[in-house]
């Protein structure tokens, strides 16, 4: 699921993103400065799936950027909990390619989940997604 | 005082002259030259203006510092023992080296870490390290006077939870600065017991002047921003007009969503942004409160030359960018709720965050429609932009937000401080 929600992202397959969480689940990306400082307004936020399938549908109609595509790399999930909850917390980073060919690291980080695993696939109750750097280069439309 | 700025190289005006027809014409070369950058350093950052230096919340507490920017040169606020707020350039007197370098904390001196130089949270040199040599050779000379070594002081103001600097003796206080037609305005917003929701900044890859144009850019908002519009947010059919300081130098722009009527333009012109048409899903959101009784829910105010207030729906944000060189800019968002608010208000504020910020719903084109203006202009240095929309002069709009006049007032500001005639 954690390597299954990275390759539908970088694939682009906007539409299977709100999948991986349940129904009331919980999307913020925050700083690590803010996520220490446990203020609460993140700089992408989505408090049930339908604010999820509202940010998928403006990604791919509404908000107008320069084309460019991402690519995550995850290290190996640490799991803690046990029964249907379980926690995860993985390390990120992923790389951002303009048209021209530009790469960069766009954003690097952690993974804080909650998961579900009480029905046949697990889901997100929660993912936050902590990014090690308080600035973002241009603009952020897609989800981490 | 021993320490004295060197007679400052202004830099001559360089060869440069405003195109005949006046402020609806701006010439490209000021978005890339070097030279006009090194002027406005001087005349502007180290000119008669506020800058922003952080908020008054980063430096409650008797001890706390904040790092930040004048244009390049780095500064430090301090708030001492009394309370008090201070302001210098961080930079000290021995060697010139950063005297803070931590972005923020709490301490009851400065010590830089090069040579050990001690400075008071009032920027006043205290001690310094080996001042009598070791084991009486060495040392600095007898007549060495502490008392006659501080950081550079800048003048230090704090208004509307805002503290801001200046390194002129002329700059009147703020609230003259801003004068009276936009004055109530900010204290309406600001004039209240902040607290801090949240932070970010962004890297935008333009001249910090096309992001300054880009804030007091009435008529792009609905335009580019396909979300605003659709979702009847802010349109320029709603109720709403363009207020322009005394000086025109800063502005408020300012809606009422509740006043849309909706007008044949935005179908006939096919504008982009009203082919997003579907209802939300998560409508709330845009859920929100009526939090003054002018019925203005949505509004962004200027501050010359780098400030600019937001409040959308109950999105209260001050947006603050700081030139990174000639073609780089740094954006800083700091959104805010009031003390008192309650946790569902709370969360309205933190949902709403969503619609601005480097991932903002509505406002996430910023971040790059800068970049393609400073890319597009690259090489066309002689050539102008044109801004008639609304006409040629920078006077207040009652009735209409369809006008370029508050990026013409901007020019306006630019040109008087530049000494562009």
């Amino acid at each position: 699921m954690l390597l299954d929600y990275c390759h539908r992202l970088d694939d682009e397959d906007w539409d299977a993103w709100p999948g991986f969480f349940t129904e009331d689940g919980r999307y913020k990306i925050l700083t690590r400065e803010n996520f220490d400082a446990d203020l609460p307004l993140g700089i992408m936020y989505c408090d049930g799936v339908g604010m999820m399938k509202d940010r998928m549908l403006a990604l791919q109609t509404a908000n107008i950027f320069e084309p460019h595509t991402h690519c995550h790399l995850l290290s190996r999930p640490a799991l803690s909990g046990a029964g249907s909850q379980i926690e995860a917390r993985t390390n990120f980073m992923v790389t951002r390619t303009m048209q021209n060919g530009a790469m960069e690291i766009f954003a690097t980080g952690k993974y804080l989940d909650q998961i579900d695993l009480s029905s046949s696939t697990p889901k997100f109750r929660e993912r936050i997604v902590v990014i090690e750097s308080r600035r973002i280069d241009i603009l952020l439309v897609a989800p981490l | 005082m021993s320490e004295s700025r060197t007679s400052s190289p202004v830099n001559p005006a360089p060869d440069f002259a405003w195109p005949r027809e006046g402020l609806s014409r701006v010439p490209f070369r000021l978005f890339s030259d070097p030279e006009i950058y090194a002027r406005e350093q001087e005349k502007i950052f180290r000119g008669p203006v506020w800058n922003f230096l952080c908020l008054e919340l980063d430096v409650a507490n008797p001890g706390d510092f904040k790092t930040g920017n004048i244009g390049d040169t780095p500064i430090v606020v301090t708030r001492d023992e009394n309370g008090e707020l201070h302001a210098f350039v961080n930079r000290c007197a021995h060697k010139g080296a950063l005297v803070c370098m931590k972005e923020r904390g709490n301490a009851s001196a400065l010590t830089c870490i090069y040579h050990a130089w001690t400075y008071g949270l009032d920027g006043q040199l205290q001690s310094v390290a080996f001042r009598n040599g070791i084991k009486g050779k060495g040392g600095m000379p007898v007549d060495f006077d502490t008392g006659k070594h501080r950081l550079e002081a800048i003048r230090v103001e704090a208004c509307c939870g805002m503290v801001f600097g200046t390194f002129s003796e002329e700059t009147p206080d703020v609230e003259e600065f801003l004068g009276d037609a936009v004055m109530p305005f900010l204290k309406r917003n600001m004039n209240r017991p902040l607290k801090l929701l949240g932070t970010h900044s962004q890297v935008i890859h333009n001249n910090w002047k096309l992001y300054a144009e880009n804030v007091r850019d009435s008529y792009h908002a609905t335009l580019l921003h396909t979300f605003y519009t659709t979702f009847k947010i802010n349109r320029l059919d709603m109720d709403g007009g363009i207020l322009l300081s005394d000086k025109k130098w800063h502005h408020i722009s300012y809606a009422k969503r509740a006043t849309l009527n909706e007008s044949a333009e935005y179908s006939d012109a096919k504008v982009h942004s009203a082919q997003f048409g579907s209802d939300l899903e998560g409508p709330e959101l845009l859920d929100a409160w009526d939090e003054f009784d002018d019925g203005i829910t949505h509004s962004i105010q200027t501050m010359f030359p780098t400030i600019a207030i937001q409040y959308t729906l109950n999105s209260l944000a001050v947006r603050y960018f700081s030139p990174r060189g000639v073609n780089e800019t740094e954006l800083f968002w700091m959104y805010l709720g009031v003390e008192d608010d309650t946790p569902e208000q709370t969360d309205i504020r933190v949902r709403q965050g969503n619609l601005t910020g480097a991932a903002g719903l509505v406002s996430l084109e910023d971040g790059c429609i800068s970049e393609f203006v400073q890319r597009g202009t690259t090489g066309s240095g002689h050539h102008n932009a044109f801004m008639e929309m609304g006409g040629t002069e920078a006077a207040s709009s009652k009735n209409s937000r369809a006008t370029e006049a508050s990026i013409r007032g901007f020019w306006h500001g630019y040109r008087e401080i530049m000494g562009f005639d």
